[in-house]
């Protein structure tokens, strides 16, 4: 083995028409590690994959392979560069095998018998020599996500990959399927394959990596021996200031039950188990965080407490129990009884990203009799009027209710969705990923508001896999996985720590 | 006697199953690689039309076919252009190629032929003839000979070459499809394009390469039905087979050899239909198997939301109602009286039967996952 | 923020796919040996100059209004109903019955009727494929297509059976009683004073009721709850369910609303023109509702005025027909271009478009 770096970039430069997405980025990895590459969402990550992946042209820059220079255009120089790539959202076709994915695009010759016999061979050995055990005639939609993300790996190291790229891989894994991949990619370094590693979770940079890099808005802002940093310093460099998110506010004074929620549970369309039993509640004049990794079943407890998912159990807000059978309930009926929804995904849910901003600003209140004229007419000229002066209170910018929501920013978006609910005087708000993809001076006015919403009386459901955000807005905190509540504690008395043991299932209280 | 019926019925089948089973091998090749294809009808009928016209301008049947498949090919290449390289509408672009079809081969017949939108009658040499087996005898003589020899002479021989070529393409379908490195790759840009973007091939080329052989194998059923079925060209003459083979693809769950068989019951269907002006049942079965029906309905939205019971149970209590209709005009004869089956009813039953199968009620048809959506590379 | 404002978006994108539409139709016609200068004169003359030229003009134009709304509509839930032939169809079906068997004293009351029973048809043909995609999930491009072949097999069972008169040859009911006859356009002239005005035009009554079913669907879609949840549930099915807007129902209202302008239709050809039901008596109608409601960009107005365009086209068509050696088949191929442009090719006719305004944008 020579002393070249597997892989090096020098200079990738990337823009998109005025935003810079890459400036100026150098990496280089030695033969035999894994490097980190950590950051915000936004900041570039993907970006620079894609540009190592042929997705992209780089404006400007080189990237060398065993200190050769190679041109990048397609997938297909990518791949025969020896780069392999597993992305976030797997590329496989659900309904092949495993062989079959396997070899489309690498297959041996035009025809597909001595391609899947010869593939079936070379498997056999890989997963004798990687430890990646998966059965060949597998169909891909009937194996589970851990398993289809080996099928990803066992792609690239079929085409003879010696730089494995990860982005985001455990996003979708449980605990322990994380835990099985970091030992796979513990043999694959050990074997001498390189590989990068895409993350925003500090904790994995820190157990698996031997040289992190750190980007911020499309700069890599430091490159560093993992031995010789700590989460602390990383979390730093990423944020590019001490991490305070603190939010000003006073100790909750927690007055009547809004909420009570009991034994729910909920099963989905595969037949899976989403929600176990959760029961909590949530008073008057406080908020309830809700922190667990993505995936554990959050979503489905915001989806059926705003009336689009059914279940079993039982809800009552303000004492009075709710239809979950999914005939009578829905939505409208739920902002009727006074529950007000955030959802987590703005620009799937929140709103309709082709309707203006009036429009938007009554998504889900528009068969209010307020916004109406008679029963079959809307007073649309009232509307506006009132979008206006809500877009003013809010600071919205611009603030024109005739501009489509698609032409506003995303904490802009945010904004008028938390306009929309919060106005309507609320008993109880549901809040979920409240500042995703959310410029910092719009997060701050987006907490401030929350608060100020639970400093009237309201009662306030938030979730968040920010853990900061559950930790500087909740007055209680509860921890959820694989679809239960693993415990509860006092914001003020524990730690990341503490909480992270919890989110990964490690320990738990739950009763029942 | 009436072996030699069935085996004339089951002739008659085979040559009008021919040009929907093109048909649909070609809509097959085009939505396992995605590309939603309505214009099928206008790619035979373009294709029917340009192929009479050539081989009556040549007096080849060979060149007419071959510009056949031209015109049905630059038809394809207009959907391509419209679906995948500008990321259009691919059931709007399919209506379009319709129309077009349907306006321009009558404009131009009359421009050239000026018989009203037809083109003259295909002489010899300008039409498929049957080609005859060794030793088959003709159909005027079939009554005196075996049953091997009528299954001979009749059925397997005296077919147009496009008969057999048709039959063939099911098998070499089946194979390129499943057994070749192209196959795999088409229907994996069907499923999950994104699969065969990130293995290093080219979504577009996948997707032009399966437009352009459904252009070819339309091309081959237009030319098939104005210069073999028939002898020559009339306006829209197609009669819809684009659409009845649309039916029989989902029917046949987007297989091969189930595109075989889907498309053999289509033709029986129509073979029926012109073999028999009437069909008698006795008044009894056939309002019993309507009761049954309604019964099966109302069995089934017992435990259904009300929409459910208004609709199906609707649906259900029509069927009821045409059987006690059937029955009160039969009363006076007695219930074995024979009651003609509508003709419409035959003609109408692989449209009713797709309906059922997409319903799902019998066996869900799943189409493939990318089917309908331009690609567009994710960053 | 987008290239092109809005206006130009709505007003120069169809009006631009027309010019390339005419633009290859021209071509067509210098191919085809005939002058097309010439034949945009005799289609002018043979339409706009003559007042039995309007009547047939708006006679067609009624036609087209009800299907290009119900295309329409239907877009705006993000549907495309296909299927207005076979709903028309029935239309047809729900007008003769409603005219042959109930004794109407005026038509003024009998048009009332035919319009419930037309609605009442199409609205059930539109619904059974609604309630197969909203429940069953059944793609209702194909099921419409499918219940257009069962539509055409049902009228004929009825006109070749039933509902035709003992011992006719014709596939056609016996003809309505003359108390259902519908005022047409001479008969309307006449009333006012002017003789030989749209002479044995067919234009009637029915082209108000579309002007009518103009404004109701304006207020509908634009103005009324209804529509706000028709179009929310079009533009992102996600969002409607976040919102409580209900798709099952969304799904069946539109689609039966869109069935019922359809059948509408027939009250137009049957009651109005035709006096009884005949075969094919739609003449591809529900299918020019889509080149229709595509280059009117699914607006009413917009609809209204592809519908006088699409009017003038099929009696200019038939003018053509009539002098030169062009036959009525020139108006599909017409038909087709629009749809292609404005439906499938946009990206290509647009692209120039955003240059331009790019260009003027720069100075």
């Amino acid at each position: 083995m020579t002393n070249n770096p597997a892989i090096e970039l020098k200079g990738i430069s990337k823009a998109f028409g005025p935003v810079q997405a890459n400036r100026d980025i150098s990496i280089s990895v030695m033969p035999g590690t894994i490097h980190g590459i950590i950051g915000e969402n936004g900041a570039g990550k993907s970006t620079l994959m894609s540009i190592l992946y042929g997705f992209y042209k780089a404006d400007a820059g080189e990237i060398f392979t065993d200190g050769q220079k190679i041109l990048i255009p397609d997938s297909q120089a990518a791949i025969s560069a020896g780069i392999g790539m597993v992305f976030q959202h797997f590329k496989l076709v659900e309904n092949f095998t495993v062989l079959e994915n396997i070899v489309l695009g690498a297959e041996s010759g035009e025809f597909l018998a001595p391609s899947l016999r010869k593939a079936r061979a070379e498997l056999a050995e890989l997963a004798a020599e990687y430890e990646l055990n998966v059965d060949p005639d597998a169909v891909i939609e009937e194996i589970g996500v851990g398993m289809q993300q080996r099928v990803e790996i066992l792609k690239a190291l079929y085409r003879k990959a010696n730089i494995l790229i990860l982005d985001e891989p455990t996003g979708v894994l449980t605990p322990a399927e994380a835990g099985q991949l970091f030992r796979i990619l513990g043999r694959l370094r050990k074997e001498g394959k390189t590989i990068i590693l895409i993350t925003h979770k500090l904790r994995e940079i820190m157990d698996i990596t031997d040289t992190v890099s750190v980007m911020r808005r499309g700069e890599m802002t430091a490159t560093v021996k993992t031995s010789e940093t700590s989460p602390e310093n990383l979390a730093e460099l990423m944020v590019g200031r001490k991490v305070l998110l603190s939010v000003d506010k006073t100790p909750a004074q927690p007055k009547h039950q809004v909420l009570e929620v009991s034994k729910l549970t909920v099963v989905d369309e595969a037949g899976v188990r989403r929600l176990k039993e959760v029961s909590l509640n949530v008073r008057a004049g406080e908020i309830l965080g809700i922190a667990g990794v993505a995936g554990n079943g959050q979503s489905e407890l915001l989806e059926v407490l705003g009336g689009y998912r059914s279940a079993t159990g039982s809800i009552r807000v303000n004492g009075s129990e709710i239809d979950l059978t999914g005939s009578s309930s829905d939505g409208q009926s739920r902002r009727a009884r006074g529950i007000a929804h955030v959802p987590e995904d703005r620009q799937r849910e929140g709103l309709i990203m082709d309707f203006t901003a009036w429009e938007n600003a009554i998504f889900g209140y528009h068969r209010d009799p307020n916004h109406q004229l008679n029963r079959f007419l809307m007073n649309n000229a009232a509307i506006r009027e009132e979008t206006a002066a809500k877009m003013a209170r809010f600071d919205v910018r611009p603030p024109n209710p005739n501009l489509t929501a698609k032409n506003f920013s995303g904490g802009n978006q945010q904004k008028i969705v938390l306009a929309r609910e919060i106005e309507r005087n609320p008993d109880l708000l549901l809040v979920g990923q409240p500042t995703r993809g959310v410029d910092i001076g719009a997060i701050e006015f987006i907490h401030k508001q929350i608060v100020a919403l639970r400093d009237q009386g309201k009662a306030i459901l938030l979730i968040s896999v920010e853990l900061d955000e559950i930790l500087s807005l909740s007055d209680r905190v509860a921890v959820m996985f694989d679809g239960q509540i693993m415990g509860e504690r006092d914001p003020l008395k524990t730690n990341e720590k503490e909480l992270g043991l919890l989110m990964a299932g490690i320990i738990s209280e739950a009763k029942e | 006697m009436d072996f030699l019926i069935l085996i004339q019925v089951l002739d008659s089948t085979l040559r009008l199953a021919t040009p929907l089973l093109l048909v649909c091998l070609a809509g097959l090749f085009s939505e396992r690689a995605g590309i939603f294809d309505i214009g099928l009808e206008g790619k035979i009928l373009a294709a029917a039309f340009v192929s009479a016209a050539v081989a009556y301008t040549t007096g080849s049947v060979w060149v007419g076919l071959l510009a056949g498949i031209g015109a049905s090919v630059m038809l394809s290449a207009i959907h391509g252009l419209a679906s995948i390289t500008l990321k259009g509408d691919q059931i709007i672009s399919g209506v379009a190629i319709n129309f077009l079809a349907a306006g321009l081969t009558v404009v131009v017949a009359q421009a050239w032929f000026g018989q009203g939108g037809r083109t003259p009658p295909l002489q010899s040499g300008g039409r498929f003839e049957p080609i005859n087996f060794p030793g088959a005898i003709p159909s005027k003589e079939m009554a005196d000979v075996g049953p091997v020899m009528q299954l001979y002479s009749e059925l397997l021989s005296g077919h147009s070459l496009l008969v057999y070529v048709a039959l063939l393409t099911v098998p070499l379908s089946w194979f390129v499809l499943y057994q070749t490195r192209f196959g795999l790759r088409l229907r994996a840009v069907g499923e999950n394009p994104a699969a065969v973007d990130t293995a290093g091939i080219s979504v577009v080329g996948m997707r032009y390469a399966a437009v352009i052989i459904c252009g070819v194998l339309c091309g081959i059923a237009g030319a098939y039905i104005a210069t073999a079925l028939q002898a020559s060209f009339t306006k829209d003459m197609s009669a819809g087979r684009g659409f009845i083979a649309l039916a029989a693809l989902i029917f046949a769950k987007w297989r091969p050899w189930y595109a075989l068989g889907a498309c053999l019951l289509f033709g029986f269907f129509f073979a029926i239909d012109n073999r028999f002006q009437n069909i008698l049942l006795p008044a009894w079965s056939l309002s019993g198997v309507l009761l049954l029906t309604a019964f099966g309905l109302a069995g089934y939205v017992w435990r259904k939301d009300l929409l459910d019971k208004i609709v199906l149970g609707g649906l259900g209590l029509g069927v009821a109602f045409v059987s006690v209709l059937i029955v009160a005009s039969a009363w006076s004869a007695g219930l074995s009286t024979q009651i003609k089956i509508p003709v419409v009813f035959i003609q109408s039953l692989p449209y009713i039967l797709t309906v059922v199968v997409l319903a799902g009620f019998v066996g869900k048809a799943i189409p493939p996952r990318s089917g309908g959506v331009p690609y567009v590379k994710e960053k | 923020m987008d290239v092109m404002p809005k206006w130009a978006d709505v007003v120069l994108v169809p009006l631009f796919s027309l010019v390339l539409a005419a633009f290859l139709s021209a071509l067509l016609i210098l191919a085809i040996g005939e002058s097309p200068g010439e034949a945009l004169k005799l289609m002018v003359e043979g339409t706009l100059l003559r007042s039995a030229g309007w009547g047939y003009m708006l006679y067609y134009t009624t036609n087209f209004i009800f299907t290009g709304l119900a295309v329409s509509i239907a877009f705006h839930a993000s549907l495309f109903n296909i299927g207005g032939e076979g709903q028309a169809m029935m239309g047809g079906l729900g007008v003769s019955l409603v005219c042959l068997f109930i004794p109407w004293p005026h038509w003024s009351l009998a048009i009332v009727g035919a319009s419930v029973g037309a609605a009442v048809f199409g609205m059930i043909w539109a619904g059974l494929p609604a309630y197969l995609q909203a429940k069953r999930g059944s793609h209702i491009v194909i099921t419409t297509i499918m219940f257009n072949f069962i539509a055409a097999g049902i009228l004929n069972f009825f006109l070749v059976g039933a509902l035709k008169p003992k011992g006719s040859m014709d596939p056609a009911t016996a003809n309505f009683p003359a108390s259902t006859h519908l005022p047409t356009f001479e008969d309307m002239a006449q009333l006012l004073g002017f003789e030989k005005m749209f002479r044995s035009a067919p234009a009637n009554v029915s082209f108000f009721i579309a002007l009518l079913a103009c404004v109701v669907v304006w207020y509908l879609i634009w103005r009324s709850p209804l529509g706000y949840e028709i179009r929310a549930l079009g533009k992102s099915g996600p969002a409607a369910r976040y919102a409580g807007v209900g798709s099952v129902k969304i799904i069946m209202i539109t689609m039966m609303i869109s069935g019922a302008l359809c059948g509408l239709m027939a009250v137009n050809t049957t009651q109005g023109e035709s006096e009884r039901l005949i075969l094919n008596f739609t003449e591809g109608a529900g299918f020019i509702g889509i080149a229709v409601a595509l280059m009117g960009r699914s607006h009413p107005v917009g609809v209204f005025l592809a519908a006088l365009l699409f009017g003038f086209l099929y009696q200019g068509g038939a003018e053509l027909a009539l002098w030169t050696k062009i036959p009525r088949e020139m108006i599909i191929v017409i038909q087709a271009l629009v749809i292609l442009f404005t439906g499938a090719l946009t990206l290509m006719v647009r692209a120039p478009l955003e240059q331009l305004f790019f260009a003027i944008r720069r100075g």
